[in-house]
């Protein structure tokens, strides 16, 4: 056991770090990708800023269908587009490629849901000091969502983490392959069990930072 | 300074469609504090917010510092709603911004540079009395307190208009006086018309000029505070003034003063006639008829005097009689007859529904 240790740690690191970049290039892109995203969904809603029956119900459409999809066949399913984005359809950048289209409309939903719970009055008190529509959702909506917001989007980094352990069936690298090659594939329940005990650490870290993130931004 | 002609606003369409704001022409004079009081559903909301173009008419139109604003595009509707303040029931501040962040956000909309936006927010914070809160957020300060920061965000790009709607309904007894004693300061210091939405006739009473009575979606009557409440023609108008002034005994409080005092009783407006009161006790002194106040109140609006007095009188029929026409001749008497022979069934009487309340001359609600 100690010598398999020895040859494993660096492993252990190596598939460390790559989790994290996977993980953190998606927030980054999917996060991005899906606040505008949400944001649209939330303000082209009926009543809202930018009310349009029309891209509301494609936007919607689209989210309740790509939602669904379990991660693993949609990872195989994005794969013709994969390769006509990023060259190839194997590796980490093929797996992040995927993960971020998912995290997009998953972190829509959520952007939505937590907007729709804004005070529609302090929208419309922006609205009758002259501001801009553009203007209140950068200024307004998103900065009185931003506790919910917060933790939505450690909610989805976990999500992301979830996701990132699928990255080795299309030959890409991190800790959900190492704990299949390593531990599964040859028995070894400790390699497992070590491999969870890291995805813990790793989400507790992002949970605990979430929460108090979120409540420097409540101002309570 | 603001001019409804024939303002109509439809909600929906089809069957569902809900008619806020029917047929209202309605003009607001530059300086003054006008109120529009109804209660919840009446259409003011909605018709105050045709004002700043929150909401657009169906039909008619909106004439704001002559400038019909129905025939605005967006992006010069957002100059109107600059130059127009709006406060609101729940205050609206932003949760995520400080005081003074707050009441600078719209001089940032209006591009103010950073030196004249700290300075013209310490000079606001000052005029509100809230100076030492700037850097506290919403969440830390009480209702009043709240509703002066919106005030202070509301006048911060120095606007002719001040819309108010239902500005005091979140707030105690007290801190309504408190919002209502600023909003009147803002009036007469700084010149701003002001629009008050309320459902509370005492805060008509309190500050308002003029006022106007909405129900469903139409104005039913407008005019002069003291005109309103002198001579209210609508029901709606009466049972609102009734709320704030308890002068006269409901049907109940009626039937109890009638078992205490089985004599002739008579209920005498109190008012400002030509700027003489009504001397009760001289024309009693003279008919010879004695009297007994049991039921009463008298209040002040506009800075006069108003209210009415419940008086039990006795004396022989004639002198009554006398006594009742020589009052008429200056101000409105009620004859509610005696315990055996009621009278009073008279809508305006019955319309006063109050609580009880003997003897209680000489003070407001």
């Amino acid at each position: 056991m100690n010598r398999d240790w020895s040859t494993l740690t660096p492993i252990l690191l190596e598939s460390i770090r790559e989790t994290l970049y996977m993980v953190s290039l998606t927030l980054l892109v999917g996060g991005f990708l899906g606040l505008v995203l949400g944001v649209l969904l939330y303000a082209t809603r009926k009543g809202n800023l930018l009310e349009n029956a029309f891209v509301f119900a494609i936007l919607n459409v689209a989210v309740n269908i790509v939602r669904p999809i379990p991660f693993i066949i949609f990872i195989t399913a994005v794969g013709p587009l994969t390769l006509a984005t990023i060259g190839t359809t194997i590796g980490n950048d093929a797996v992040i490629f995927a993960m971020s289209i998912m995290a997009t409309f998953v972190t829509a939903r959520i952007v939505e849901q937590n907007l729709v719970a804004t005070d529609p009055g302090v929208i419309e008190a922006a609205r009758a000091m002259g501001a801009s529509r553009f203007r209140i959702i950068l200024t307004v909506l998103i900065p009185e969502a931003l506790a919910p917001l917060i933790l939505g989007y450690t909610f989805l980094l976990i999500g992301i983490i979830d996701m990132s352990a699928l990255a080795g069936y299309v030959g890409g690298g991190g800790l959900g392959d190492f704990a299949i090659v390593y531990g599964y594939q040859r028995f070894n329940w400790q390699v497992t069990f070590v491999t969870v005990l890291v995805i813990i650490v790793i989400v507790q870290l992002a949970q605990m930072l979430g929460n108090w993130l979120a409540r420097k931004a409540l101002h309570r | 300074m603001i001019s409804f002609r024939d303002v109509t606003k439809v909600f929906g369409s089809g069957t569902g469609a809900v008619c806020a704001v029917d047929s209202v022409t309605l003009d607001i004079q530059r300086g003054e504090i006008f109120s529009v009081i109804g209660y919840s559903g009446a259409g003011k909301s909605t018709l105050v917010r045709l004002v700043n173009a929150l909401e657009t008419v169906t039909s008619g139109q909106v004439v704001v510092d002559g400038q019909d604003i129905t025939a605005l595009g967006e992006s010069e509707l957002r100059q109107v709603r600059a130059g127009i303040g709006m406060v609101f029931q729940q205050f609206n501040l932003m949760k995520s911004r400080t005081v003074a962040s707050n009441v600078a956000y719209p001089l940032k909309v209006a591009r103010w540079s950073k030196e004249r936006r700290k300075e013209r927010v310490a000079e606001l914070l000052e005029f509100v009395g809230l100076a030492d809160k700037a850097r506290a957020y919403p969440s830390q300060l009480s209702g009043g307190q709240k509703q002066r920061v919106g005030i202070a965000r509301a006048l911060a790009t120095q606007p002719a208009i001040l819309l108010a709607d239902e500005a005091t309904s979140a707030l105690d007894p007290d801190t309504t006086q408190d919002v209502l004693a600023l909003l009147k300061r803002v009036n007469q210091e700084l010149g701003v018309t002001i629009v008050v939405i309320t459902h509370e006739m005492d805060v008509v009473r309190s500050i308002a000029d003029r006022v106007a009575v909405m129900e469903a979606g139409r104005v039913i009557e407008h005019g002069p505070v003291y005109d309103v409440f002198a001579a209210p023609r609508e029901r709606a108008t009466q049972r609102f003034i009734s709320t704030t002034l308890r002068d006269r005994p409901s049907p109940d409080a009626l039937e109890r003063l009638r078992h205490r005092h089985p004599g002739r009783m008579i209920t005498v407006a109190v008012r400002e006639n030509d700027g003489r009161g009504v001397d009760v006790t001289a024309a009693l002194r003279e008919h010879g008829v004695a009297g007994s106040i049991v039921f009463g109140g008298i209040t002040e609006i506009d800075e006069r005097p108003f209210g009415s007095l419940t008086i039990e009188v006795d004396g022989d029929q004639a002198a009554v009689d006398a006594l009742i026409a020589d009052l008429r001749r200056s101000t409105d008497v009620q004859d509610l007859g005696t315990r055996e022979q009621p009278l009073g069934d008279d809508p305006l009487a019955s319309a006063h529904v109050g609580a009880a309340r003997d003897v209680g001359a000489g003070g407001g609600p």
